[in-house]
């Protein structure tokens, strides 16, 4: 456990990639089976212990400490594991390893499991302490994802990174094979005809020095959906809904899975579509994240798939073809056959990078996010490729809004003031709040900010901070929509903050009026 | 000591906005502006304010001004008073006991008609080679800071902290380490340890903090081989000990150095994300203040009924105290735990 420890806390402090990839291969290299690929699984978020929650832990820590210190240093650390961790009275020196305690879960009858946490939790110090939290409760947070991981593993087998990706989703934590394979101690794993995902091909944003060192002629262009990315995997042994990210969607959309009746793996977005007409991206959320549904949850927010493209037809793989290619064989393929809740994504006709332009900005009316262009050459390829894929999303209109209040972030700002309201002017002259945004600055600006709040409070309401309404941001949105929870009675949709405008007196911010406008 | 019929000390010492005023002394301790007279726990800059008319502290925190403000900033008239001698003002005996905080850090002892309030200003119960360690005062109230007032905050023994930076050195043998530490106190603190576990190597010293260096070794606590790290050469320094303000370490300064290891010594290290979000890659859990089991502890000790709680986190530290059935009460003076870096 120790080992695994440090390998966190270093992780989280490494400042760059390279370092991270660096620390990781060190451990996966150095560490035991099957240690190494319970930490892989950790960093996976593969492992899952049903017994071991953090109202768990929140339990145990209520009978150690006093319930009103508790809440005073959860409100200043930020992060419920790292408060556990920090606040549990005892220092221990002797941890448990790794397999042990997965060991010892899996064995454990539910009722024993606290008390065996709270065993191990006195064994420990306090970054052993958190380290093992972050393992029973998954979101290990260290700023490393699992695809550095797989880096790190490629790095150490001398593979390339999309041979560990191709075959990912048929393993199976502690990975064994895996390692054997990296050690060339043993076969590559395959994944047959398991529903496995495959790495999805993704875009960049069109810059503006983009558009004109870039020949449009070779592309074609899409919408670009507001709803989300999926990969429909269907062979004769599984179906399977994947989320861009590899997540296993199926139980949320269980009458899409039941209509995949053909042998073919498809790319597309996820949408509701009603009546031929695609719904605003707040009726797909109703449908997100749930692990079981309702016929009447299925019936008023109905879901289908707007596809475009295809990379297995049965076993055939595709992606190695153009996109050109690949098109005409989506084509002949859905005409043939004909899949339920799903449309092709048409390809928009253009003449010239002006005539794009245009359609990018009418995106708004057609309620998509903006365009996509994709070269008509380029091949189905894993991650991000520069220069073959570009999404050119429509200008986010823009407002000048006067910082309200703010509360401390969770997660990575946690004990920074990082969460703002921000309000605009009514007629009378009043401050009413019309959105929240927590993104959009960079470290330097959130010290900034941070010390600007805390030496600018004028009052406190719990963990909220009300401020001196002096500093302006300029914050962007996608849209402004009529909402009742609101004062303001707007809402605005996806706010960030684009600029501070410590430049700018706060009575010069925009008004109510203006604003009312752009619905 | 305190008897039914002796004035209670919130009768004759009030929290003000120019800082805790003793009315029959007629001084304010650590007044947040200028005031007519004044006596200073210590030299950081949220407590010794310049422009007072008459400043008492002990000698070294009397030099410490000096060298920071300049002589005609650091009061009109300065009355040096030492470690355990006394002084009377009107009907009011002070006493100055060492804090632990700094090099001349005092809690300021007051005695007035039969009770006794000690002012601890900032403290410390860990060891430190730079200065007097603290001594608790048995007292009718004791006016703490609470700036590690949480029960998350419990320092590691510092000497592991200095192991870790020194095993990091060994590890990363061509990577300059510069760590960012408060100027007064923290600098010469972390000297003094790295001396102790045998560091003899030079240490080069951001601009900031090398007149506070001198005016320690003058007064009697010696640094070994110091060197500007202003004039030094880039590659003279790769693999060498850096310490600079930490508000210079993230910046261009810090980044000019040969592939730096940026550390920090601050007791607010202990949370990750805090530590994470300003860039450090190595974080040294080092206070010069106490952390939650040592202010519980000197509370215990100092065994006053009664605690006032000038800054920090003064919600924990009072409810710690009611779970303790001690009456504590926060002062609320604005303008405190600002300057030092913890």
């Amino acid at each position: 456990m120790r080992a695994f420890a440090e390998l966190l806390e270093r992780l989280l402090f490494a400042p760059g990639r390279n370092t991270k990839i660096a620390l990781l291969r060190a451990y996966f290299a150095s560490r035991p089976d099957p240690e190494r690929g319970y930490a892989l699984a950790a960093i996976a978020g593969a492992l899952d212990f049903p017994g071991a929650k953090s109202a768990t832990l929140k339990e145990l820590a209520a009978t150690r400490t006093d319930a009103e210190l508790f809440s005073l240093s959860y409100d200043f650390v930020g992060d419920l594991a790292e408060t556990i961790a920090l606040i549990w009275p005892t220092q221990g020196d002797d941890a448990p390893d790794l397999p042990a305690v997965i060991e010892a879960l899996r064995n454990a009858k539910r009722t024993e499991i606290p008390r065996l946490i709270e065993g191990w939790l006195d064994r420990c110090d306090p970054s052993t302490r958190l380290a093992l939290i972050k393992l029973l409760t998954g979101g290990l947070r260290v700023g490393a994802s699992l695809r550095l991981a797989k880096l790190a593993l490629a790095e150490m087998g001398l593979v390339d990174v999309n041979e560990i990706e191709e075959i990912w989703h048929g393993l199976a934590p502690p990975y064994t094979s895996l390692f054997a394979w990296l050690e060339g101690r043993g076969p590559r794993p395959t994944p047959g005809e398991a529903p496995v995902f495959r790495p999805v091909m993704l875009a960049h944003p069109v810059e503006t020095e983009d558009i004109a060192r870039t020949d449009w002629r070779d592309f074609r262009a899409e919408q670009k959906y507001d709803g989300i990315r999926v990969q429909i995997v269907a062979t004769p042994t599984g179906k399977r809904l994947y989320s861009r990210a590899a997540e296993d969607i199926s139980a949320s959309f269980p009458e899409l899975l039941e209509a995949l009746d053909f042998h073919a793996v498809l790319d597309g977005e996820l949408l509701v579509i009603r009546d031929g007409e695609i719904a605003p991206f707040s009726d797909l959320q109703q449908r997100l994240n749930r692990k079981t549904t309702t016929s009447a949850l299925q019936q008023k927010f109905p879901v289908g798939i707007m596809l475009y493209d295809l990379l297995f037809e049965a076993t055939e793989d595709l992606r190695a073809l153009p996109f050109d290619a690949r098109r005409a064989r989506l084509e002949a393929w859905f005409a043939a056959t004909r899949p339920a809740a799903m449309q092709l994504s048409p390809l928009i006709p253009f003449t010239s990078i002006d005539e794009l332009a245009t359609l990018r900005e009418a995106a708004r009316a057609e309620a998509s996010e903006g365009l996509m262009l994709k070269r008509g050459d380029a091949p189905y390829l894993a991650g991000r490729p520069k220069g073959l894929w570009w999404k050119w999303k429509r200008a986010p209109l823009s407002l000048d809004a006067v910082l309200m209040y703010a509360q401390r972030g969770h997660g990575k700002r946690s004990s920074f003031y990082s969460d703002y309201t921000f309000g605009v002017w009514t007629e009378a002259g009043e401050l009413v709040p019309v959105a929240k945004a927590y993104s959009g600055y960079t470290d330097e600006e959130l010290n900034f900010i941070d010390k600007w709040i805390r030496a600018h409070t004028i009052a406190r309401f719990g963990p909220v901070r009300e401020v001196e309404k002096k500093l302006v941001f300029e914050l962007g949105f996608d849209a402004a929509q009529l909402s009742s929870r609101h004062k303001s009675g707007i809402a605005l949709r996806f706010p960030r903050i684009l600029r501070l405008r410590t430049d700018k007196p706060a009575e010069e911010a925009d008004r109510l009026e203006s604003l009312r406008k752009l619905i | 000591m305190f008897c039914s019929n002796t004035p209670h000390p919130e009768r004759w010492l009030k929290p003000t906005p120019a800082g805790l005023y003793c009315l029959p002394g007629d001084f304010y301790i650590d007044p947040l502006r200028a005031v007519p007279r004044a006596i200073v726990t210590h030299g950081h800059s949220d407590h010794a304010r310049p422009g007072h008319d008459h400043v008492l502290a002990t000698p070294e925190t009397l030099a410490i001004m000096r060298t920071r403000m300049g002589a005609e900033r650091a009061g009109a008239t300065q009355q040096a008073l030492a470690y355990g001698e006394t002084l009377q003002i009107n009907d009011v005996n002070i006493k100055l006991v060492p804090a632990g905080h700094v090099l001349g850090s005092a809690q300021i002892v007051l005695d007035h008609a039969g009770s006794r309030a000690v002012v601890s200003g900032d403290y410390k119960r860990q060891p430190d080679p730079t200065c007097a360690p603290f001594e608790p005062v048995r007292c009718d109230v004791f006016v703490t800071e609470a700036t590690f007032g949480l029960p998350v905050f419990r320092h590691p023994d510092p000497a592991k902290e200095i192991e870790k930076l020194l095993r990091s050195h060994a590890l990363f043998p061509d990577r300059t380490h510069v760590i960012g530490a408060y100027s007064l106190g923290k600098s010469q603190r972390l000297i003094a340890m790295l001396r102790q576990q045998g560091f003899d190597a030079p240490i080069y010293l951001h601009g900031a903090h090398a007149n506070l260096c001198a005016l320690y070794e003058s007064l009697g606590v010696p640094l070994g081989d110091l060197r500007p790290a202003t004039v030094a050469q880039k590659t003279q320094m790769k693999g060498a000990m850096v310490l600079a303000p930490p508000s210079a370490v993230g910046e261009r300064w810090g980044r000019r150095l040969e592939d730096p290891v940026v550390a920090q010594a601050s007791g607010w290290m202990r949370v990750r994300q805090r530590a994470k979000a300003s860039g450090i890659e190595l974080p040294l859990i080092i206070s010069d203040h106490a952390d939650w089991d040592d202010l519980l502890a000197t509370i215990a000790e100092v065994q006053a009924p009664e605690i006032w709680v000038t800054h920090g986190a003064e919600e924990a530290l009072i409810r710690a105290c009611a779970l303790r059935q001690i009456r504590a009460r926060a002062l609320s003076l604005v303008g405190y735990g600002e300057e030092d870096g913890a």
